[in-house]
């Protein structure tokens, strides 16, 4: 009864809209948005378990894997409660332009028929969906960050940084970079600066980041780079060998962070549309072009092209396109998945030999390095003169003027502000953590292996 | 009674085992293990870290043989597991006392 009472007022909403209210634009929700959404989010959960679990495991020595494994299996559970207690609320309802309220915690309100805006207008989806999806992200984004230290810190301050990171840092950049009314209230002029008012800090300075360039990638690449910094170099470090145990096992997480990725760039659209096609086209063709410019440039380079510098090249390309993926053409994005593949390939190699960190995973090399790439060469290859799709005007309802240059400031501002806040928060969290309960293990547990010290097993029984 | 002892490349062995069965030997021990020689190692180069690999893998064959078998073992084992490169392997002979059949508590020539 309930359901044909909703159907009946549908329809004469629906008959209504025809005549009397042609332009006014109806919230609805369409089916086969909300599955591809729930097939995304479940994707996006696919490239961090398993998927970055086995890529960094695979890069550590036999005696640390569980622990590796471990770390990202408990951030990944710990992240997705504080999402639904707090994470939600803070970075998706309206408050300041640096953090949102309080009105969502526990979920407060949200029911099946609840809906969040997409990008088009009149479209909505499920917010549980949404809730959902984005939990991901916020989920994936710290695990990021462990393979920056991977090796030598104590499973406790990892989750105590992780939670203050997560709370500091993730929630006001998603914020800052994300939230904002939907394009319904863009009604007009006035409207629309009236409904922009509203948004984000970073959202207002224009900055285009389409699945987490900023808010995912510099983010926990800055926080490593910082946690490397400050945890130390690992015992042996340029003296003992460190190499991987199993580039296999590595290759495999590459390959289903590859495959997740299009649930994490084609996702982020929240329709499966026509621009779904074009984000899908772009990731794929990205990661594509970095995997052989990595390789290539490590083939001329150090003579002989290895599987890890392939998956690391992959990497790099989906890291950059990331960002970019709503707005490039399909050759744009191979020019920046070139460009990237090759610029992390010499940050790996080259910088941080040169600077003498040990970023033992490249959390930093690869995330930080390709996203600042990707989210600065969002400005060019979003430009429709070289192929892009250029930026939407919700008040036109058409595509605006594009100025290079002034999205690249726009764009040079994200990068900015992610950078120092994620650094700063980062800094202030691992001293803490330092002078509270101590981030390393002691010497005899590092060459025992975290394995045993810290979780009492061994992962190879052969 | 002799005991030989092979350090070969592992994808030797199987042409090694061929030649020692044909000439009549009816058992030997194989143990992977690793090691340096003339050959030296390599190295391994993980995203722009390089690392020396000191120790080669290789197969230890190890077979006790009579007298009259010596030299014939030791030329067909050395036969089959020479490709001409370096890293080949080498063979070391040593003076065995006793062998002993467990099952059967046979001695010397009769327990091989």
């Amino acid at each position: 009864m309930k359901y044909l009472l909703k159907g009946f007022i549908l329809f004469i909403s629906l008959s209504f809209s025809g005549f009397t209210f042609a332009e006014a634009v109806i919230p609805s929700v369409n089916k086969g948005d909300t599955a591809w959404m729930i097939v995304a989010t479940v994707l996006v959960i696919l490239m961090v378990v398993p998927g970055l679990a086995l890529f960094y495991g695979g890069m550590v020595r036999a005696k640390n894997m569980l622990s590796v494994l471990m770390q990202v299996f408990v951030i990944f559970s710990m992240m997705a409660i504080l999402w639904s207690i707090y994470g939600y609320s803070v970075a998706f309802t309206e408050g300041s332009p640096f953090i949102g309220g309080f009105s969502k915690l526990f979920l407060f309100g949200i029911t099946p028929d609840s809906m969040a805006a997409t990008f088009s207008k009149g479209v909505y989806i499920p917010e549980y969906i949404y809730v959902a999806f984005q939990l991901t992200f916020a989920a994936i984004t710290p695990a990021l960050i462990i393979g920056a230290f991977a090796e030598r810190v104590k499973f406790s301050a990892i989750l105590i940084f992780m939670f203050i990171w997560f709370t500091f840092a993730y929630l006001p950049m998603a914020h800052m970079v994300w939230y904002w009314t939907g394009p319904d209230a863009y009604t007009d002029a006035a409207a629309g600066s009236a409904a922009g008012a509203t948004a984000g800090f970073l959202f207002q300075k224009g900055v285009l980041d389409f699945a987490g360039g900023t808010v995912v990638h510099i983010n926990a690449g800055i926080a490593g780079l910082i946690g490397c910094l400050i945890v130390g170099k690992r015992i042996g470090y340029k003296k003992e060998a460190l190499a991987p145990h199993s580039v296999t096992m590595t290759m495999i997480g590459a390959s289903l962070l590859w495959v997740g990725w299009f649930g994490f760039n084609v996702g982020s659209n929240l329709e499966a549309n026509g621009l779904s096609g074009l984000v899908f086209i772009n990731t794929l063709l990205a990661s594509a072009a970095a995997t052989l410019a990595w390789s290539g440039a490590e083939w001329i380079i150090r003579g002989k092209p290895s599987m890890l510098g392939g998956a690391s090249g992959a990497i790099a390309g989906l890291v950059a396109i990331t960002p970019a993926c709503g707005w490039a053409g399909p050759m744009g994005s191979i020019v920046l998945g070139l460009v990237a593949g090759i610029a992390c390939f010499v940050a790996v190699t080259s910088l941080k030999s040169l600077l003498g960190y040990d970023d033992s995973l490249d959390a930093f090399g690869v995330h930080g390095v390709g996203g600042i790439i990707g989210a600065l060469g969002t400005a060019v290859v979003a430009s429709p003169a070289l192929g892009g799709t250029g930026v939407w005007d919700y008040v036109t309802n058409s595509v605006g003027e594009y100025s290079m240059s002034t999205q690249f400031i726009s764009q040079a501002w994200g990068v900015g502000v992610c950078i120092i806040w994620s650094g700063v928060v980062s800094y202030i969290a691992f001293k803490l953590i330092d002078i509270v309960i101590g981030l390393r293990v002691s010497e005899e547990s590092e060459r025992e292996g975290l394995d045993i010290s810290e979780h009492g097993e061994t992962a190879y029984h052969m | 009674m002799k005991l030989i002892t092979a350090i070969v490349k592992p994808f030797k062995l199987d042409d090694v085992r061929e030649a020692l069965t044909d000439i009549g030997v009816s058992g030997v021990t194989v143990t992977e293990v690793k090691g340096f020689g003339r050959q030296k190692g390599h190295t391994e180069l993980y995203r722009g870290a390089e690392y020396v690999v000191d120790f080669l893998p290789k197969a230890k064959v190890e077979l006790a043989v009579a007298d009259q078998l010596v030299s014939q073992a030791i030329e067909v084992i050395t036969k089959a597991a020479n490709s001409g490169k370096i890293g080949d392997g080498k063979i070391f002979v040593t003076n065995l006392e006793q062998i002993v059949r467990i099952r059967t508590g046979e001695t010397g020539d009769d327990a091989l």
